[in-house]
């Protein structure tokens, strides 16, 4: 369970209102609420166009490689609940209800989990569902000799096991705050015990039906064509007799995300254009002038933010080198910290790199969502407000001076930060922001970039893992429960030669106050508790300038048809969480 | 000729394996991952990825792994792709008939108004005609068909909307208006590949043609007072066309491995396409199967093209 906690999650941060600002679309567009669009009779849609510029390569989530495979799969597999828009579960898939610690489903010690599942359900096959096939599925999916990608839900699990054809109980070897981890969301679809019978453990690798799943969900495939094409047709035996609404779907992948913001904004030839990564440039006026489609963006909790090194990463340490018990030789001393914060522009950023909300917005909090663990206190502290005046005044005050190279030092260790990150126009863009302001204080700047192949790992000496510099940015983004992402500071965190540098603490931070809040929300059972020791770590964070919180980034950016109701993207899950609710 | 064929076809094999070697052990070497898709996703740990390289079989070393290969080839089995756990034979097979329909077409329009444009300028030398087709093949030849490609899809897809720019690959041709269809989506690709075909040819061709015109059985050929048309079919074109003969050949492979710029900006699915997506997926038996089959056509068709020089030039005798 605790190496869960390294690993999982990173998430972060924004001030304002998050509940209504979290569906934010471009003007002129009726507002798609879900339940508000009534759905004619099922089937009585046509073909409903869906455009991804990744094509999906496989029709089961747990052997995928991203997005596309989730959300593909999503039309047929469902997990036993969706993330909903606020970060919490909603019983749109196959419970019954969500289980809380009020009506008796979550043990009072977080422990187990006991999900009532809907009656009556259905395979598209026309099988009768039932909780056997939710164990199977953790049989499948918890089994390392299946390999799964999906795995890491499966951490801390000791069993899922079916109490009667509507029950099942799924039970954590330790109380865990983060309870809903395995049944809600993608990484959990359910997939039929029978049609997997022979895929357990090694035979999971090669398994046809990862090319044809049976599924609950509102839709089943007709044909598949790996990293090209999917056609769906409805499914007859799906629990709600009025729905889906379209009688086919087209689901098509590749290209690039151009063209396919043109054919959805600009011709109209497809309903649903998902991840527009298009420079906001080009994508603005496009979105904005369309008459056929509107943007939809919705945020999470992708944070892009700077990591402060506490270790120290020179290499004349030798095998001590950015170990833990190590000190950075400047960024021990707060009042450096500090002002370089205070010398990081986010507004100009997200302006002028980010289309000023349309793919992220400026933040200064490490925990933007989900909204009711937002930080309000943030905004207001002098480390988030960009001024050269009050960088230059902290680290006058602190005693560092300015050499006639122009950059400052004390007792002989000069200000000398080596910047690094991945090999990406945008975060290029930001290191060259950065660097002229943090320069104009008396920092000098060394910028560093690597190939995210190399960079997202625990084996390479430049990578994030190791970070062997003073600084490095990237994006990261977790559950909607926060526990994982804020233990990922805790002293124990801390990576090293030691853990092989798997561990989640890359800043080697370790503060006892800090590990004292994550503690009491490992063991706080009271909602609105657990958000106050949220806003407490997330303050904290900030603050002590243990990061430097730069963007919060969209989690969707996509292109939505006007004439297609029920669209309500959700931040927490895959966007075809609630496709049988799309209509026309 | 039997035993020539034979004993090149058997010179073929080692020359096939030492393809078959370079190409794996490039791959092999490169810094391509199949899981770097993953990124930096803290919800796929490391021991997880470890796990899943070892399903894969990316722990043992690439020597082995190129000998199973190897052998598993000469069963004629192509192995399981890495991501859509699918074998490699079945993808193939699923995206050869969009690349013939595109592909192939565009081919076989370049090398049918190559051939006759070439000569045409040729015999009409410093003509309008000449000025104007010399123009036109060294544009096609020059311009990128990714530029093309996107001047198409923004003039006809786009602003007109005449014809659609994502290429449905599940479109069955049953009757006239789905055989309809099946033009207007393929019409720009087919453009932007067929233009650049028929520039390469009809430069080649004129290029042979104006080099034999002032030959002495040229002459002869006119002084015994054949139509000028004859002579230019059946003297002038014939030993032109020995050359353009082998470079046509050559290109029929080019024509099985896809294209792969305009199948990506047309989102045509096929091979040129599938070895793209594969590449930076990093799913290695997929790139070295359809780059390995892409060789073996290039021998045979040199072999091929060997042959009908033969058949050409009577004056060339294989033993």
């Amino acid at each position: 369970m605790e190496k869960r906690y390294l690993r999982r999650g990173f998430a972060l941060a924004i001030t304002a209102a998050m509940a209504f600002a979290a569906c934010t679309q471009t003007p002129a567009s009726s507002s798609p609420s879900p339940s508000a669009a009534p759905v004619a009779k099922r089937g009585a849609g046509g073909d409903l166009k869906i455009l991804y510029w990744q094509a999906p390569t496989i029709l089961n989530p747990h052997q995928g490689t991203g997005t596309k495979d989730n959300d593909a799969s999503r039309l047929i597999l469902e997990p036993l609940a969706s993330w909903g828009k606020d970060g919490t579960p909603i019983a749109n898939t196959l419970a019954a209800e969500i289980p809380t610690v009020a009506n008796g489903g979550v043990a009072k010690d977080f422990t187990s989990v006991t999900w009532k599942l809907k009656t009556g359900l259905k395979w598209s096959d026309g099988t009768a569902f039932t909780a056997d096939d939710v164990v199977g599925t953790y049989t499948y999916m918890c089994d390392e000799a299946s390999a799964t990608s999906t795995f890491d839900v499966c951490e801390g699990v000791k069993s899922v096991t079916a109490k009667d054809p509507t029950t099942a109980v799924v039970t954590y070897a330790n109380p865990n705050p983060n309870y809903f981890q395995w049944g809600v969301g993608f990484n959990t679809a359910i997939l039929q015990k029978a049609q997997y019978a022979n895929c357990l453990g090694a035979k999971a690798k090669d398994c046809p039906a990862d090319q044809k799943p049976i599924g609950t969900g509102p839709y089943k495939v007709n044909t598949f064509k790996q990293g090209d094409v999917i056609t769906y047709d409805l499914n007859e035996n799906f629990r709600d007799k009025d729905k889906p609404f379209f009688k086919t779907v087209t689901f098509k992948g590749g290209g690039d995300a151009a063209s396919a913001a043109r054919a959805v904004f600009q011709t109209g030839d497809v309903d649903y254009a998902w991840n527009l990564q298009v420079e906001a440039a080009i994508l603005k006026p496009m979105a904005t002038s369309s008459t056929t489609g509107t943007l939809v963006t919705v945020y999470s909790n992708s944070l892009e933010r700077l990591l402060l090194n506490r270790s120290n990463p020179d290499p004349a340490l030798g095998d001590k080198r950015g170990e833990p018990d190590t000190k950075h030789p400047f960024f021990s001393d707060k009042a450096v910290r500090r002002a370089l914060a205070m010398a990081t522009d986010r507004a100009t950023i997200a302006t002028q790199l980010y289309g000023d909300g349309l793919s992220g917005r400026a933040t200064c909090n490490a925990l933007t969502g989900p909204a009711a663990m937002v930080s309000q206190n943030t905004a207001s502290m002098d480390v988030c407000k960009f001024s050269l005046d009050n960088a230059n005044k902290e680290l006058d005050t602190a005693g560092w001076v300015k050499g006639s190279d122009g950059v400052r030092a004390k007792g002989g260790v000069k200000l000398k930060i080596l910047y690094q990150t991945t090999v990406n126009a945008l975060r290029q863009k930001t290191q060259d922001i950065n660097k002229a302001n943090w320069e104009k204080v008396g920092f000098s700047v060394e910028l560093r970039s690597e190939p995210s192949t190399t960079f997202f790992t625990n084996t390479s000496p430049g990578g994030a893992n190791h970070f062997w510099a003073d600084v490095e940015m990237f994006t990261n983004n977790g559950d909607p429960d926060p526990t994982s992402y804020l233990a990922g500071w805790t002293c124990k965190q801390a990576t090293g030669k030691a853990n092989n540098w798997q561990f989640g603490g890359y800043e080697r931070y370790c503060n006892a106050d800090f590990d004292k809040i994550v503690d009491q929300l490992r063991n706080e059972t009271d909602t609105a508790k657990r958000n106050q020791l949220a806003i407490q770590a997330n303050d904290l964070l900030v603050s002590d300038v243990v990061i430097i919180p730069l963007i919060d980034r969209t989690q969707a950016t996509s292109g939505v048809a006007k004439s297609l109701k029920g669209v309500d993207v959700s931040g927490w899950d895959s966007e075809m969480y609630n496709i049988a609710d799309w209509s026309k | 000729m039997g035993r020539y064929i034979i004993r090149r076809l058997l010179v073929a094999i080692p020359t096939l394996i030492v393809i078959s070697f370079v190409i794996y052990a490039i791959l092999a070497l490169a810094p391509i991952d199949p899981l770097s898709a993953f990124g930096a996703d803290p919800r796929v740990p490391p021991e997880v990825r470890e796990r899943i390289r070892e399903t894969l079989g990316l722990n043992q070393p690439w020597p082995i792994r190129y000998v199973k290969w190897m052998t598993a080839m000469f069963r004629f089995d192509f192995g399981v792709s890495f991501l859509t756990h699918s074998p490699v034979i079945d993808l193939i097979k699923q995206r050869l008939p969009n690349t013939l329909a595109v592909v192939g077409v565009a081919y076989i329009i370049g090398v049918l108004t190559g051939i006759p444009v070439g000569m045409l300028s040729a015999v009409k030398r410093y003509t309008i005609f000449d000025h104007a087709v010399t123009t036109f093949a060294f544009m096609g030849f020059s311009v990128p068909t990714f530029f093309t490609g996107l001047l198409l899809i923004i003039i006809f897809g786009i602003k007109l909307h005449w014809f659609p720019f994502i290429y449905s690959s599940t479109l069955q041709v049953r009757d006239l208006d789905s055989f309809i269809f099946q033009i207007k989506q393929s019409i720009m690709p087919i453009t932007v590949l067929a233009l650049f075909d028929t520039a390469t040819i009809a430069r080649y061709v004129r290029a042979e043609m104006l080099e034999h015109m002032p030959l002495d059985y040229v002459r002869t050929a006119r002084g015994k007072g054949l139509q000028e048309r004859f002579v230019v079919l059946r003297h002038v074109l014939r030993n032109s066309l020995i050359p353009v003969v082998t470079l046509v050949a050559l290109g029929v492979p080019a024509v099985f491995g896809g294209a792969i710029v305009t199948e990506q900006v047309f989102r045509v699915p096929g091979i040129g396409e599938l070895l793209v997506t594969s590449i930076s997926n990093g799913d290695l038996p997929v790139v070295s199967t359809v780059v390995f089959i892409f060789a073996v056509l290039v021998v045979l068709f040199n072999l091929f093209a060997d042959l009908l020089y033969a058949v050409l030039d009577p004056r060339i005798r294989y033993t």
